[in-house]
């Protein structure tokens, strides 16, 4: 199976009053394309700098990022974005919806970015499979939490990403909310084909990936895969 | 997909860029116009002056020859040599002359005096536009009788009617009409001396010419081919050179008046620029919260890939299209005030300026707001080329501090575009260079003065103070405050305000001083050597004191260590200066210096007693230094005709701000005491009754007297001052209001953060008064900074002012300056708290569902 990303010896450091804290500390592993996987551990455990890095939203102190074959520390900022933009989808835990801008027009945003002609039709249809086909021409502030993630998922979608990265997509919502997310979320994903990756706590949830990998101060502690 | 099919393309998207940036501006747009309303005052005092000054141009330009009223004019002021006058008088197709002269007019009816400007006429001038008078058919009817023509402000004052007689001298002239307007003269030019017309045929017999009377000797010509003209003054020019007389022709008028109202509009234009940039601080101020409020948007934009160039563009097309509507809005704002500045200004101008729309300043303050503003947008703009998508992940995620080069060009690029505004303004790079870098220094006191006191506040906390104290004074430094912001708009306006205000004050203060103890108020002049004693003996009859009795003569140099104009003039070796043979000196004799002088090299002569001794004059030191003249060096005086040869034996130093005879050359006496000279009788009148009285009697026994009441001269001039202080003012009320609405402009920005902070503390049980006064505690220390270093700037630069320009001592009046510090101050606190109502009226919840 082809690999979407690839992390090798991979650490990230922050300075800070005169001492160096190290966040990662050589983390290796690859993922295949298509694959779900989790990545879990306790706060502050190093997660979420994980999730930045393979997104390409964060430079490594050292080591390399490969995604969809494209090295991404060799790359400046400008072009990271385009990576972002051509191969990557994004979920938020406070779900990041442009507050100006309308459900449709969020959802719109990635497509228009690619000069895609038929942004708006696209976008609509995401929103339909997202059942929001009424709220259209709301705001995020006249939206629920779920409707607001329902959104963002339409939104990580719409740009037929080959890697989406979720970063607590439940974490904001109450539990029957969050179930219709997951449910979505699972279902859109396998409908499109594509690699999952998800930053979570929440186990139940990491349960219903292919792999989960845990990590504890800043190190890789375990690895697991389901049995296909 | 592999590696090699990635190829990065940087494009925009242009179209995309502006649905973006209308987009992302959607709930924001009430906001942003409040930001750019800062600029709109400036764009609008900008247009105003502009258009007045292009609409006064074209007037100047229309109305030229009305200015001189000829073609050409030849004035001197002595009588026009012989062997020139048969020239003067073959010249042009239609000619005209005018003696002028200061004297005393005598109203026969109510027996008041006054000094006026009599102009003796022959001809028909003014060949172009007309003495305007009512009746209007009198001022072509006084030409041809006893009549006169008298100035509107003088028939006011002496309740005079048309019919009543006055006298000039010794002749009784009926009044024919009241005079409105001469050509070329605006009201103010005509305050202290207002013109009385007369025939010219009359002048002789009324014995106001006499030897040394002070006369202007005007020559007016009209010619049918105008291009005749040049040819007639480069063949007049030497002889008019070496006869010490001058021409004016239309194109040379235009270009003076042009000149001269065009600094006044400059300086109009760069107190307006003051409101514009004052505003500009508003504006990148209020941009740069804006920004702060954005970086989450923009982060989702850069995680959906958005490229660093295309965010920074949504964001200047937002700030570029609100730049225009500001400046659109200040164009309009503008061209309305435009109207009033004609009305302002009316008694400065010499020519009627029709108030038209003008484009041409319309787009210049259109582009000139735009670019202004967008300039300083572009320093809070440019880090959001530097948000990092990181943001969407993590709120707290501190971006990285480092000085972006790009900031350091755009401060480069503002301080270029304030310095070429400037020099396009002022025509001067050294002048542009000052006034930028005086500006600079000024904001960067303010600005360091802000940093300083949030620096000592956060280094000197008052831990052990109440806390709501504690609370208002942490207040100046958390972040996202307005400290320096506020403190360099309100301070800077402060400081131009302040400035404006004690220059006026030191010139009035100047002027009050001479009217007050027992400064001499009255000066007698033109006194024939025959009537000398006896107008002294006059003065003590009214208990006057005669304060300083002195001859005066009046003379030229004719040569100067040998060397006289013409050979200086074609010697560029010559130590001496041109200039020295310029000058008609009135000169006095005496063997002893007066209070206002002292004696700085040489000795003052004694007496000269014999034709062959040496005649050793004293020079005043500030002028031997301009033109070139040492002790020793031998000059030569043409006293009307006769030449004196004379050593210059010493050197004074002379205080010129008293007022009394001063005077750049005195000679021994011995010398003078035959040449035609006249006198000056200085004193000092109690009040105006006695000084009405007095005028009366001397005017009816010796018309020839001229007399200058310094009381009248004070309240002209207080008048004059009022009036120029007032247009200023008028200017300058643009940065006090700009300076409001940054204020405004800048709480309400905050106000979020503002409210955020006071509902958790209501939330917590803080009381409605307790927050009241935690707010105004705070604005009040940011009021009292910024006007308390507003003042002091203001102080510092009129002391400048005072003592390198107008080189008077200054004492500034703490009464005015305390009051400017108390109204600041309190207009902080008043508009901080009234921004801040909204927190203190409602419950916590209603304002945060409200705020979110």
């Amino acid at each position: 199976m082809d690999t979407i990303l690839s992390i090798k010896n991979l650490s990230k450091s922050y300075q800070g009053a005169g001492r160096t804290l190290t966040v990662l500390h050589d983390i290796n592993f690859s993922v295949e394309a298509g694959s779900t996987v989790s990545i879990v551990g306790p706060s502050g455990s190093g997660k979420t700098t994980l999730l930045g890095l393979c997104a390409g939203l964060d430079r490594a102190t050292s080591g390399s990022v490969e995604l969809n074959h494209v090295q991404l520390d060799t790359l400046n900022e400008d072009q990271r974005a385009q990576v972002r933009n051509r191969y990557v989808g994004f979920i938020f835990q406070n779900f990041q919806l442009m507050p100006t801008l309308t459900a449709l027009e969020n959802v719109m945003v990635p497509l228009e970015l690619r000069g895609e002609k038929n942004a708006r039709a696209r976008s609509k249809e995401l929103l339909d499979k997202v059942g929001l086909a009424d709220r259209l021409h709301h705001y995020p502030m006249q939206l629920s939490g779920g409707e607001q993630q329902r959104v963002s998922l339409a939104r990580a979608f719409a740009n037929n990403p080959r890697i989406l990265f979720a970063d607590e997509p439940t974490g904001n919502l109450d539990e029957e909310t969050s179930d219709k997310v997951e449910r979505l979320l699972f279902d859109l994903n396998q409908e499109a084909g594509t690699t999952l990756i998800i930053v979570t706590h929440n186990l139940e949830l990491a349960a219903q990936t292919n792999r989960i990998i845990r990590i504890k101060g800043g190190t890789i502690v375990s690895d697991e895969r389901k049995a296909s | 997909m592999d590696k090699a099919r990635f190829v990065y393309k940087k494009r925009l998207n242009i179209p995309w860029l502006f649905i973006m940036a209308w987009r992302d501006s959607r709930r924001n747009r009430s906001r942003l116009l409040l930001f750019i309303a800062s600029i709109i005052l400036g764009i609008a005092a900008l247009v105003a002056t502009f258009s007045f000054g292009y609409n006064l141009q074209n007037d100047i330009d229309r109305q030229a020859k009305t200015l001189t009223g000829a073609d050409l004019v030849i004035e001197s002021n002595k009588p026009v040599p012989e062997e020139l006058q048969p020239v003067l008088g073959r010249l042009g197709d239609e000619r005209s002359q005018e003696r002028s002269f200061a004297s005393m007019v005598y109203f026969l009816k109510g027996g008041g005096t006054r000094l006026v400007q009599v102009r003796a006429l022959d001809g028909h001038y003014p060949f172009y536009g007309e003495l305007e008078t009512t009746p209007v058919a009198a001022a072509g009817r006084f030409r041809n009788g006893r009549e006169a023509l008298v100035d509107k402000t003088l028939m006011l004052q002496f309740d005079a009617q048309i019919g009543d007689s006055i006298q000039l001298g010794d002749v009784t002239f009926a009044i024919a009409g009241v005079l409105n307007k001469a050509p070329g003269r605006n009201t103010i030019s005509t305050t202290v001396a207002p013109p009385v017309y007369i025939p010219l045929q009359y002048l002789d017999a009324t014995g106001l010419v006499q030897k040394g009377s002070r006369i202007a000797y005007n020559y007016y010509y009209k010619f049918n081919d105008e291009e005749a003209i040049q040819n007639v003054i480069d063949t007049l020019e030497p002889k008019l050179e070496e006869a010490g007389m001058d021409y004016d022709t239309v194109e040379e008028r235009k270009r003076n008046t042009g000149r001269s109202f065009e600094d006044f509009t400059q300086f109009l234009s760069l107190i307006s620029f003051i409101a514009l940039l004052l505003g500009c601080i508003g504006v990148a101020s209020a941009i740069h919260i804006y920004i702060r409020e954005k970086i989450s948007s923009i982060a989702i934009l850069r995680c959906l890939g958005v490229n660093s160039t295309q965010a920074f563009f949504i964001y200047l097309i937002q700030i570029a299209g609100i730049g225009l509507v500001g400046s659109i809005i200040g164009a309009i704002t503008g061209t309305l005030i435009q109207q009033l500045l004609p009305i302002v200004l009316e008694d400065f101008l010499p020519v009627e300026v029709a108030v038209s729309v003008s484009w041409r300043a319309i787009a210049q303050g259109v582009a000139l707001g735009l670019v202004i503003s967008l300039l300083f947008a572009l320093l809070p703009l440019v880090s959001v080329r530097n948000v990092s998508p990181l943001f969407t992940l993590r709120i707290s995620y501190e971006h990285k501090r480092f000085s972006d080069p790009v900031k350091w060009l755009v401060y480069l690029l503002i301080v270029f575009f304030v310095l070429a505004f400037c020099r396009w303004q002022i025509g001067s790079w050294a002048q542009a260079i000052v006034f930028t870098t005086g500006l600079l220094v000024a904001f960067l006191l303010l600005a360091g003065v802000a940093k300083l006191l949030m620096w000592a506040v956060r280094r000197f906390f008052p831990a052990s103070w109440n806390y709501l104290w504690r609370q208002g004074f942490a207040n100046l430094y958390r972040p996202n405050n307005q400290t320096i912001t506020l403190v360099t708009t309100i301070g800077l306006g402060v400081a131009f305000i302040g400035t404006l205000y004690f220059t006026q004050d030191i010139l009035i203060q100047r002027v009050s001083l001479t009217a007050s103890g027992n400064q001499p108020n009255m000066v007698l002049f033109d006194i024939q050597t025959g009537q000398k004693d006896s107008v002294a003996a006059m003065a003590r009859q009214y208990d006057l004191p005669v304060l300083q009795q002195v001859p005066i003569v009046t003379m030229r140099i004719e040569e100067v260590n040998g060397q006289t104009a013409t050979m200086v003039r074609a010697d560029t070796a010559s130590r001496v200066s041109e200039r020295a043979f310029e000058w008609e000196f009135r000169v006095t004799y005496r063997d002893s210096l007066t209070d206002s002088e002292k004696l700085v090299s040489g000795e003052l002569p004694e007496p000269v007693t014999s034709p062959d001794e040496t005649v050793y004059i004293s020079v005043e030191k500030r002028y031997a230094d301009r033109v070139r003249l040492n002790p020793g060096d031998t000059v030569v005086f043409n006293v009307q005709g006769t030449l004196i040869p004379t050593v210059v034996g010493s050197m004074r130093e002379v205080d010129w701000q008293r007022v009394q005879t001063n005077f750049r050359v005195v000679f021994p006496s011995g010398v003078l005491e035959q040449a035609p000279q006249f006198h000056v009788l200085i004193t000092r009148v109690p009040s105006p009754e006695v000084s009405a009285r007095f005028q009366q009697a001397v005017v009816q026994r010796y018309p020839n007297i001229s007399i200058i009441d310094l009381g009248l001269i004070l309240s002209v001039l207080d008048d004059v001052l009022d009036k120029i202080g007032f247009v200023i003012r008028f200017m300058a009320g643009f940065s006090i209001i700009t300076g409001l609405i940054v204020l405004i402009a800048s709480i309400f920005i905050s106000k979020y953060q503002r409210m955020q902070e006071s509902v958790l503390l209501r939330t917590l049980g803080a009381s409605r008064r307790q927050i009241l006064v935690i707010t105004a505690l705070e604005y009040f220390f940011l009021g009292a900074l910024a006007s308390a270093t507003g003042i002091l700037l203001s102080l510092v630069g009129t002391w400048a002012l005072a003592r390198f320009s107008f080189e008077a001592s200054f004492t500034p009046q703490w009464i005015p300056v305390i009051v400017l510090f108390i109204i600041i101050s309190l207009l902080t606190v008043i508009i901080g708290l009234l921004n801040s109502r909204g927190v203190l009226n409602k419950p916590p919840l209603e304002v945060l569902r409200k705020e979110a």
